[in-house]
């Protein structure tokens, strides 16, 4: 396996508070990462770190490029797609221009229509409410479209902020069975941010385990599931 | 009644250049959230960039065409140069800035060109269109063009994706980034548009007010009623709110309280929509689920 983005003595603050101290992430091409922990852990701030969101420190490299002083838009551009906490929903445009938004990014625009379509196949509701505002979406809807939105931009890598959170555990299940379409028919890898450590071990393949801004502990997911005093102490089940 | 149809279309015509300065007003606060103050002195500088180039014999439309392009330009300087750092500055900072733009350009167009007034040609002929001293050609030609302007605005933001993502980074603009949108060009495109527009509004203006460094100030503030009347987020609804304030202004100033009075009565407009309906008649109050 090859290393898709390698993060080394990843440091960040909001304004004086300092959140993370010296991370150090190895995300593999075409696997599925979890990142763990508590309230306040990181995870979050992780994520905004490397595209760059937030004031950070620290070297990440992505593919062989160093993206550590690149804007957010180049990161993305570049092949990182974030699903944001809160979903980041464009209230006042409709579902289509949701989407349609990453032709403004994508020249191909054959392949941006097909995967248009790519992504309504995955999400059917989506397609039943197209011209729908979607500030007027629910709670699952709008993350279908928040992970469809992301998949538009045909990233390779997938940072995805708390999937889960504010779900009913049927539309949970649902996404979490769309994730890994995502990952093995599109060949999208993934770094998945969960308080729902339960759901995230069984979707990924590798763990990190976050505690007070710091790694904890990494391993393959089997490893963490199969520990019990470090489930109990870290993921609270 | 042959007195009421001319008041209307003097409104109408008047109408369509509040529409033109209300349209450059909404341009600027949909894609950054603010009133951009200095709007009718950037206008006004530009109608006498037109002027000098005219004065200097180049044709009409040419001069309009370069005069659109040169305020685009300047639009963008003045959003990347000046108003770049104030990106993260609070609100008030940023009125003071506006206020400054506003003077300045008042008064480098003082010193430039002297505050003796100048008379402005106009490319339409002045005939009436249909006889019998109804509307005249002059007239027509104004709605004509602020219409036209409104289409192609419309086009550029409904169906392009340019016109789409300046649309999606003025909504949400840490999502756009993460779609990839450059957030603080968008913004500087919504000035360099507003630019372009209010130049418009000022060459349209100009022959009917006389050409002097002062001629935006009373236009502005009928400009911001319209776009209120509208819904100070949407276009149409500013263009359309535009025309409402210019025939009303005419009607009332004609039949009840006398032309000195008339931007007074504007001054009321902008209070009344604020105090009881602040979305305008055609603002589009956005649904979103708590």
């Amino acid at each position: 396996m090859t290393t898709l983005l390698q993060v080394k003595g990843l440091s960040a603050w909001y304004g004086p508070i300092r959140a993370l101290y010296d991370l150090d992430l190895t995300i593999e091409q075409g696997g599925v990462t979890a990142l763990l922990g508590a309230n306040g852990a990181g995870k979050t701030t992780t994520l905004r770190a490397i595209c760059n969101m937030i004031r950070r420190t620290g070297t990440t490299i992505f593919d062989g490029t160093d993206i550590s002083r690149m804007t957010t838009e180049d990161i993305v551009r570049l092949g990182i797609g974030q699903v944001p906490e809160g979903r980041g929903t464009f209230t006042g445009l409709t579902v289509e221009e949701n989407l349609r938004l990453a032709f403004h990014v994508r020249k191909d625009r054959t392949a941006s229509r097909r995967d248009m379509e790519m992504v309504l196949a995955l999400f059917p509701r989506l397609r039943e409410r197209i011209q729908q505002q979607a500030g007027t979406l629910s709670g699952g809807e709008q993350q279908m479209l928040a992970i469809g939105r992301a998949l538009m931009l045909r990233p390779r890598l997938m940072l995805l902020d708390e999937p889960s959170f504010g779900l009913a555990p049927l539309i949970v299940r649902e996404i979490f069975r769309i994730l890994r379409v995502i990952n093995e028919t599109e060949r999208v890898s993934m770094l998945i941010v969960e308080q729902n450590a339960a759901l995230a071990l069984e979707l990924a393949d590798h763990v990190f385990l976050l505690e007070t801004g710091r790694v904890v502990t990494s391993g393959p997911s089997r490893m963490v599931r199969d520990d019990e005093a470090l489930r109990r102490a870290y993921l609270g089940y | 009644m042959e007195f009421f149809i001319q008041q209307v279309v003097a409104g109408l015509t008047s109408g369509a250049i509040y529409a033109c300065v209300a349209l450059g007003l909404v341009m600027i606060y949909v894609s950054t959230d603010h009133i951009n103050f200095a709007q009718g002195e950037m206008a006004m500088f530009a109608t006498y960039l037109a002027w000098a180039m005219i004065d200097a014999g180049l044709p009409y439309w040419v001069a309009f065409a370069l005069t659109i392009l040169i305020a685009f330009a300047g639009g963008l300087f003045i959003q990347r140069v000046i108003l770049k750092p104030f990106e993260t500055a609070p609100v008030l900072s940023l009125v003071v800035c506006f206020i400054a733009l506003l003077s300045f350009f008042n008064a480098l167009a003082g010193m430039i060109w002297s505050y003796t007034i100048k008379q402005f040609p106009t490319p339409f002929p002045a005939k009436d269109l249909f006889g019998g001293g109804l509307v005249s050609i002059q007239q027509m030609g104004v709605v004509a063009v602020t219409l036209m302007m409104l289409g192609i605005l419309t086009i550029f933001f409904r169906y392009t994706t340019l016109g789409l993502a300046m649309r999606a980074a003025a909504q949400n603009p840490a999502s756009a980034r993460l779609m990839g949108v450059r957030v603080s060009w968008m913004l500087a495109l919504g000035w360099g548009l507003a630019a372009a527009i209010g130049a418009v509004a000022g060459m349209l203006v100009a022959p009917i007010v006389f050409l002097d460094p002062n001629m935006m100030t009373g236009i502005l503030v009928y400009g911001f009623a319209g776009a209120l009347v509208g819904g100070i987020g949407n276009p149409m609804g500013a263009v359309a709110g535009g025309f409402i304030v210019g025939v009303l202004e005419n009607l009332v100033g004609s039949y009840l309280i006398g032309n000195e009075l008339k931007l007074t009565f504007a001054l009321m407009i902008v209070i009344g929509v604020l105090l009881l309906k602040p979305a305008g008649l055609f603002g589009r109050v956005i649904v979103k689920r708590v």
